[in-house]
Parts: C-alpha cells; sequence; structure tokens
C-alpha cells in the first residue's frame, strides 16, 4: 500500500506517500474497534436478553433494536466529565487512553488477510502479545489515580490476574509458533491453507487441548467474566471505573471490546485457519486455472476480501463465545481465579506443549495429514531463500558475460 | 556491476532520521522526568513512556525482535514493579520522594560513569562508524561477485563454499539490518548466523552468558520462592 501510494510523488517526496498509506490503515483499524464495539455492544444485549429469556432493545432503530448502541454512545458523549477531588489529575486523565491506545497499537500487527495487514512484522505474534499485556496499564493508572478504594482494589485484582494469565497464554500461543515455525502471522495463516482439516487444531489431540486453555486464558486478560474481578459490580461498585463517565468511561469500554475482538481473530489465525475458509474455493481455482487466474490481481484481491469476512466471522464467533460464557458462569472468587490460572491452565498447557513437541518431532498422523496442501515449510520465510535467489541473479548476470558451466547454476 | 538493489535516491526530508530524532527526544526527556518528580507513581508512568520510546527507536532500527522484547520485560515489568513494589510497600514518606544533594551527587557521578563507558564503547564498534548499513553491505556483495567474475574469467570454477558466501552477503544485502529473530536465537546458542560469511575467529556467539543468565534466573526464583513461601511457625505438638 506504502508503495502504491509512494507512486504518486515525485522522486525525494515518497514519504508523504507513505504518510497517507499510514493515515488511511490508522483510519481503517481505528474504525475495526469502534465499528466491532457498536456491533457487539449491542450483541451484547441481545445475546444476554436472550440467554436470560428476555428480548433485549427493541426499539431503537427498528424491530431488532440496532441502534441501541448509537442511543448509547449519544447518552455518553453527553454526560458531564467529572473527576473526583482526591484524584491525581494528570494520570486520570491520561489512563482512559492508555489503555485504548494499548488495545490499537494491537491491531497495528493483526493480519485480516493473507497480506493485508498494516505492519507486516515478522514477530507480530510476539509483537501482539507484548502490546496485549499492556492494557492492563492503563486499568492500574485508572485505579490508582482515581482516589478511591474501589478504584484501587479492582486496578490490584486486575493486575495480580493479568500477570498471572500471562504466563499460560504465553505457552498456549508457544504451541502453534512450534508447529509453523514462525512467528509471523501472516506465514501461520498462511500455512493452514486448504481443506479446514489443515487448520491447527487439527493438527494434534493436544493443540486441541491447548485451544480451550488459550481461550479461557484470553478471557481472563481481556478481563470478561467470570474473570472480571476487576469490575466486581456486586462487591466493588464498579471497580476501576467507579470515578469514570461519559466519554473517558466509553473508552475503556472499547478498549475492552477491541481486545475481546483482538484475542478472537487471534485465536482464529492461530487455530482456526486465519483467513483460509473451510473449503478452498479461491485457491483451488487458481490451482486449476493457473494461467487465467493465478496471476490476475482482481481475482486474489476477490479472494483476499472474502479472507477478510472468513477471518471477521470466526472472531465474530469467538465474541459471541466470550458472551455466552459471561453471560451463563457465575463470577469467580480472586483464589479462585489464581488457582485457575495457577493450578489448572499452567500444568495443563505445559504438558500439551510437551505432547505436541513429541507428536510433532515423531511426526505422528493426524487429521492434518489427510489433504496437505502443500509442505509448511515451504510457505514459513527463509531468510536464505532470499539470498539464494539473488545470488542466482547475479550468478546468471555473470554467466551472460563469460561462458560458465550449465551444472554451476541449477 | 548493475546495482542490483534499490538505491536509495535522496528524500527531500530525511523521515528516518527526523523519526529518531522526535522518539529519542521523547525517551530521553520522559527519563529527565523520572529523575524530577516526586509522586512515584507518576516516575513510574514516565519511566514506561521512556522505556517504550526506546523500543520505538529499536522498531526505527529494524530490530523488531528486541524491540518487542523490550515492550515486554522492560515495559510489562515496570508495571509490575509499579504494583508489587511500589504500590504494596510503598508508606507516606516514600510515595512522595525528596532528592537529597548526596543523592543527587552520587546519581550523577553513577550515571556520568556509565555514560563515558557507553559513549566510548559506542565508537570502538567498527559497523557502527558508517551511517549507512546498506550501502556497506551493498558494497561488501557487490566487491565479493566481482572476485567471482574475476576468477571465472580466469578459469577456475566457483566452489560450494563461495556460493554459499555470495548467498549470504546477498542476503544480508537484501534483507538490510539483522533482524531475523532465527539468527538471535542461534547466536545465543553459538552460531553466529548474521556474520557466518566472515573468516573471523572468536565469534562463538553468547552460549556462556546465556548460561550464566540462565543459572542466575534460577537462583532468583529460588529465592524469590523461598522468600515469599508461606512462613510457618512449627510448635511441639503442632503436627499432625
Amino acid at each position: 500500500m506504502g508503495e502504491f501510494f509512494a507512486g504518486w510523488f515525485p522522486a525525494g517526496w515518497e514519504f508523504l506517500g507513505y504518510t497517507i498509506a499510514a493515515l488511511v490503515q490508522a483510519f481503517l483499524l481505528v474504525n475495526v474497534i469502534a465499528l466491532g464495539a457498536f456491533v457487539f455492544i449491542w450483541a451484547e444485549r441481545k445475546v444476554s436478553g436472550r440467554i436470560q429469556d428476555r428480548l433485549g432493545p427493541t426499539r431503537t432503530g427498528g424491530a431488532f433494536g440496532w441502534l441501541q448502541s448509537l442511543a448509547d454512545g449519544i447518552k455518553l458523549l453527553s454526560k458531564e466529565d467529572l473527576m473526583p477531588k482526591d484524584a491525581d489529575p494528570i494520570l486520570f486523565k491520561l489512563a482512559p487512553y492508555v489503555a485504548f491506545a494499548a488495545s490499537f497499537s494491537a491491531f497495528m500487527a493483526l493480519p485480516f488477510a493473507s497480506g493485508w495487514v498494516a505492519l507486516h512484522l515478522n514477530i507480530g505474534l510476539f509483537f501482539l502479545i507484548a502490546v496485549l499485556g499492556l492494557e492492563v496499564f492503563g486499568v492500574i493508572l485508572a485505579g490508582y489515580s482515581s482516589g478511591s478504594k474501589w478504584s484501587l482494589f479492582g486496578a490490584m485484582r486486575q493486575a495480580a490476574q493479568v500477570v498471572s494469565y500471562e504466563v499460560p497464554l504465553g505457552i498456549c500461543v508457544i504451541v502453534p509458533l512450534m508447529i509453523c515455525g514462525t512467528m509471523d502471522l501472516v506465514a501461520i495463516g498462511d500455512q493452514q491453507r486448504g481443506l479446514f482439516t489443515n487448520w491447527l487444531i487439527f493438527h494434534d489431540p493436544f493443540i486441541f487441548i491447548v485451544f480451550w486453555v488459550y481461550f479461557t486464558c484470553a478471557v481472563a486478560s481481556v478481563n470478561r467474566a467470570p474473570f472480571d474481578l476487576a469490575e466486581a459490580e456486586s462487591e466493588l461498585v464498579a471497580g476501576f471505573l467507579t470515578e469514570y463517565s461519559g466519554m473517558r468511561w466509553s473508552l475503556f469500554f472499547m478498549a475492552e471490546y477491541g481486545s475481546m475482538i483482538l484475542v478472537s481473530a487471534l485465536a482464529a489465525i492461530l487455530f482456526f485457519g486465519g483467513w483460509n475458509g473451510p473449503i478452498p474455493v479461491f485457491s483451488a481455482l487458481m490451482d486449476w486455472y493457473p494461467d487465467y487466474l493465478g496471476n490476475c490481481w482482481w481475482f486474489s484481491s476477490i479472494a483476499n476480501v472474502f479472507g477478510v469476512l472468513c477471518l471477521l466471522v470466526k472472531a465474530s464467533i469467538g465474541v459471541i463465545a466470550m458472551m455466552w460464557v459471561r453471560w451463563t458462569f457465575p463470577r469467580l472468587r480472586v483464589d479462585q481465579v489464581i488457582t485457575m490460572c495457577l493450578k489448572y491452565c499452567v500444568p495443563v498447557a505445559a504438558v500439551c506443549l510437551l505432547g505436541v513437541m513429541f507428536w510433532t518431532a515423531l511426526g505422528v498422523p493426524f487429521f492434518n495429514d489427510l489433504a496437505p496442501a502443500q509442505e509448511r515449510a515451504l510457505v514459513r520465510e527463509g531468510w536464505f531463500r532470499t539470498g539464494e535467489k539473488q545470488a542466482k541473479a547475479l550468478l546468471e548476470s555473470l554467466s551472460s558475460s563469460t561462458d560458465i558451466e550449465e551444472g554451476e547454476v541449477e | 556491476m548493475t546495482p542490483l538493489f534499490a538505491a536509495t535516491t535522496e528524500a527531500a526530508i530525511n523521515w528516518h532520521t527526523l523519526m529518531f530524532y522526535v522518539v529519542s527526544l521523547c525517551a530521553c526527556s520522559f527519563a529527565v522526568i523520572v529523575a524530577m518528580t516526586n509522586n512515584i507513581v507518576r516516575m513510574a508512568f514516565a519511566l514506561i513512556v521512556s522505556l517504550a520510546a526506546t523500543s520505538g527507536l529499536l522498531f526505527l532500527a529494524g530490530a523488531y525482535f528486541v524491540g518487542a522484547m523490550q515492550l515486554m520485560i522492560y515495559v510489562g515489568g515496570t508495571v509490575v514493579l509499579l504494583i508489587f513494589g511500589v504500590m504494596l510497600t510503598a508508606q507516606k514518606a516514600f510515595i512522595t520522594m525528596r532528592t537529597n544533594a548526596g543523592d543527587w551527587l552520587v546519581g550523577l557521578l553513577v550515571g556520568g560513569t556509565l555514560l563515558a563507558v557507553l559513549v566510548q564503547l559506542v565508537f570502538l564498534i567498527p559497523e557502527w562508524q558508517s551511517a549507512d548499513y546498506q550501502s556497506t553491505s551493498d558494497a561488501q556483495l557487490i566487491a565479493f561477485a566481482n572476485e567471482l567474475k574475476s576468477q571465472q574469467d580466469r578459469g577456475e570454477e566457483i566452489t560450494a563454499e563461495q556460493r554459499r558466501r555470495l548467498e549470504l552477503l546477498a542476503a544480508k544485502a537484501s534483507e538490510g539490518m539483522p533482524q531475523r529473530t532465527g539468527e538471535i536465537g542461534l547466536a545465543l546458542i553459538g552460531v553466529r548466523a548474521d556474520k557466518i560469511e566472515s573468516n573471523e575467529k572468536g565469534l562463538a556467539g553468547y552460549l556462556l552468558p546465556f548460561e550464566i543468565i540462565s543459572v542466575h534466573l534460577l537462583v532468583v526464583l529460588v529465592g524469590a520462592a523461598y522468600l515469599a513461601r508461606a512462613k510457618r511457625h512449627h510448635q511441639r505438638g503442632d503436627q499432625a
């Protein structure tokens, strides 16, 4: 994208093109969070309503109340922005932005389709996990700076919880990384091309368990019920959010929904084939008509658009499942949350890590080997491969000037 | 030799350098704020911004893995420090700290010594003397390719080893700064993949420091577990 816009400008001014590309990407990503929050807040109301045998919103914007989130937004915008007398004014005002910025910047490295990513990092997965852990900092600042006991309690609980759950979450994320041999999220997604049996969750029985541990830890790390100890309405008024109102409060909420979408999309990429549909329609067509469709830019763009839809559908299913969990289970106690993490999630994840390691090393076949689309190692980016290609080009340019033995350049 | 790799055109504004100044100014000024503030939580906040800006510098240099490490270990670690080190233990006198003249003097002395050592070290490393890493590695590649060409002209065959070296040099030139995670991992277990083309001896990687740090961390963990364990006061007749 950057190269495309850079082509508009004369030599020496290419950075304007890159700036435009960055602005477009930032605009799109902010809208992923904003629209995602818009849709999912409405969905949460409907889902919770149905689970509790109610209707949920029915009037705002027609039969399904689909404009309810907009009404909520207008209400929040028009609320008075309050700040307690005891609050630390700088930190109190900064905290929502810190939380939102952490959630937003994680989206930078999240690919939505093969190659459709704002910032293609070769360590995208690691970056995501590192940035995701920073969101808690906004919560802690909010809790401390509010000058209220409820807020401080909420923040402390949240800190303990997130720091604990980072451990099993990290172990779970290592498992797909180990199978794919790369931290590049685009490469991880591309390696699961083909029939749905190629998705990593069907790699072996252990990774199937790992996914559930990942899901549990993801729910805990985005601070959703039954792990929402930081808010805990029945105990702490609203936890770290007690003193917030209006726009600042809604920024925290956007950050929470953004993180929900993020961890669900990450689960889709790591375990459920990312942007690859269950049946490979587009890549099969490309393989059948390699001359006509193989190099066709608009066809691959359509394939990518469907890939984005695929990923969003998978991520939405994850988010809906989180809502289902929220409205089904009661909130855990503090000690139960930590027990859950240290006594169950960590050992299960560690044992499964070993299991996947041996399964992969021994090459035991499973669903993954029913219809492999390609060798995983061929998709993995290689630093030697680019070198090989260019060395070959160099040697060919040498051989054009002098006669070189045919066997030398393969 | 045709320039295989995109020649860097002179940009109207050196965007990269400008960003470097902005981010490093952010890192430095927040570091100063850390030293100047009295409130310990604000201090921690400024420290986190400063460390995050440092990770921004690493991203700017293309060292993504180290940058993400900085975010994870230092920024994330500061969050933990803030909670468990400051908020749980700090008394009222510690929350607002006053620095007296003696502390300033000692701090300046230690910091200044470290700065002097680092500045001297930076100018000792030959790769950092040239501002343009890309042109250096391009020049290396082109020189080696020319060498091979003259070797062919003399009628000698290119050996597999030479071909491998050409591949590695080409990878280095096209990938820019070494940034692959695999290289860092290999260097930690004793193979310097980024310098594999050089014939220098003594590039054995960082296996020994890595092992020392691992053992050190293990000792720290055992110590922490020892200190944090529930203290049981055994009394006679207390045990079942």
